[in-house]
């Protein structure tokens, strides 16, 4: 069984983007990881960021010191 | 063999470059096509080599750093999208057919083409690319250094030129990226084109194009793209936009390595040292009786490329000579660049091109100077 838990997730229009969430995360010791996009979210394919709920306001800080932008920021279960 | 082919492309890559690419080729998986280790180390390598190519380029998003397989594939992209029938064009006599046959194609379909007459000596003058300006003028398309002599054009004059007239300009570097500085910002190139096994040192199959911000080009293919896979259009999302179909992950993950070497090097280095290879060769070349050059050698910057003749021996003779005899690979006959052939009075004869790399040696130079003295000499 696949246990779901509340997560942010954060969708891009690229996988270049997601790149650079990725590295701007790393670089920042910021909270998350790479996941496939859900089908809950949008049906077919992609990378977003899955991240604790309580690094929205983190990470949105961060995407916009580094001029990174997203298709979608939610919260759903993951 | 004393490899002095490197136009044509550098044989001889950083260690680092075959590295890279054998890791790839055992553990790289497809770039944005999954999300498991492999898939993600894949798109980790190219983001990574984006990154490294805005630094070198000067280009201030490595999202529109757009990966091809090579430049000729980055000059269709770049001039078919975005010139249209009734637009005009401006080009020069220096071109490689890779500019040249996309822009005759555009013509066919009503582009205007004016092409810069090169002199003798296989330069432009600026001042005919300015005149030539007219109110239905969309681009400028140039190369950064020709192929066949060595001459550059100074992209900063011709992005001046650009600016003040609201033109893009589309700027072919196979000649010169990784060797020669490219400010991308700073010499206003709309569209810059470049190949990957050239002076940037990396593996064949590799090149690709940057794209300034605002400039908007229609793709040539379409596909997949990893993302919106239920959308009937191709996104438009740069580099997606202009990147359909699995990226050669492989090629970019020894590009990566290749351009990370380079700047570590510095392109000041690597210029310097291909500078004094390719002027040692053409002072000792001069000193050859019967031994013609061709180019501009009194201009302070040029590509380590001396093309020549000696006497009148076809051009195919004298380096199948060259390679038979004393084991040293050039490339004879016509270059790709049939209007700088024809500038240079050389459509006939073609010529024999020697061009330098980071690689060579002062002692490739003095071998390939013994040998040519010996093909050149009387009997």
């Amino acid at each position: 069984m696949i246990k779901k838990t509340m997560r942010l997730v954060i969708t891009f229009y690229t996988t270049t983007e997601a790149m650079a969430m990725e590295r701007a995360c790393r670089d920042a010791g910021a909270d998350g990881r790479l996941i496939p996009v859900p089908g809950s979210i949008r049906a077919g394919c992609g990378l977003a960021w899955c991240a604790a709920p309580q690094s929205e306001e983190a990470l949105s800080r961060l995407m916009r010191e580094q001029g990174i932008a997203c298709e979608q920021m939610l919260r759903c279960l993951v | 063999m004393i490899y002095l082919d490197n136009a044509a492309t550098t044989m001889r890559k950083p260690e680092a470059v075959t590295q890279a690419v054998v890791q790839a080729l055992s553990s790289m998986g497809n770039s944005g096509r999954g999300v498991h280790g492999a898939a993600l180390d894949a798109s980790r390598v190219i983001y990574e080599t984006r990154v490294r190519l805005a630094r070198l380029f000067h280009a201030p998003d490595p999202a529109r750093v757009v990966f091809t397989a090579n430049a000729t594939q980055s000059l269709n992209i770049a001039i078919k999208g975005t010139i249209g029938p009734g637009d005009h064009v401006i080009t020069t006599a220096l071109e490689h057919n890779s500019v040249l046959r996309p822009l005759y194609e555009l013509q066919a379909q009503g582009a205007r083409l004016t092409i810069l007459p090169a002199d003798s000596l296989g330069r432009i003058d600026y001042a005919d690319m300015e005149a030539a300006v007219r109110p239905d003028t969309r681009a400028i398309v140039c190369t950064h250094g020709s192929n066949l002599t060595g001459n550059m054009i100074d992209l900063h004059r011709v992005g001046a030129i650009a600016r003040a007239h609201g033109l893009l300009l589309i700027a072919d570097a196979s000649q010169t990226a990784g060797v020669m500085d490219v400010d991308v910002q700073a010499m206003n190139i709309g569209i810059l084109c470049f190949t990957g096994h050239k002076g940037l040192l990396g593996p064949q199959g590799t090149g690709g194009m940057v794209v300034a911000p605002g400039v908007q080009v229609r793709p040539l293919l379409t596909g997949g793209s990893g993302v919106m896979s239920y959308s009937r259009t191709h996104p438009q999302q740069m580099p997606t936009a202009l990147e359909a179909g699995t990226l050669n992950g492989h090629g970019i993950a020894g590009l990566g390595a290749a351009v990370q070497f380079i700047l570590n090097t510095g392109t000041q280095a690597i210029r310097d040292h291909e500078r004094a290879l390719m002027r040692a060769f053409y002072e000792g070349a001069r000193a050859i009786e019967g031994v013609r050059i061709y180019g501009d050698f009194e201009a302070q910057e040029r590509c380590a490329i001396v093309s020549i003749n000696v006497r009148d021996y076809d051009s195919a003779e004298v380096a199948d000579a060259l390679q038979a005899q004393y084991g040293v690979a050039v490339r004879p006959g016509a270059h790709c660049a049939p209007l700088m052939h024809e500038a240079l009075g050389t459509a006939a004869q073609g010529a024999v091109r020697f061009s330098f790399s980071y690689y060579n040696t002062m002692d490739d130079v003095h071998a390939a100077l013994a040998a040519l003295r010996e093909l050149a000499a009387e009997e």
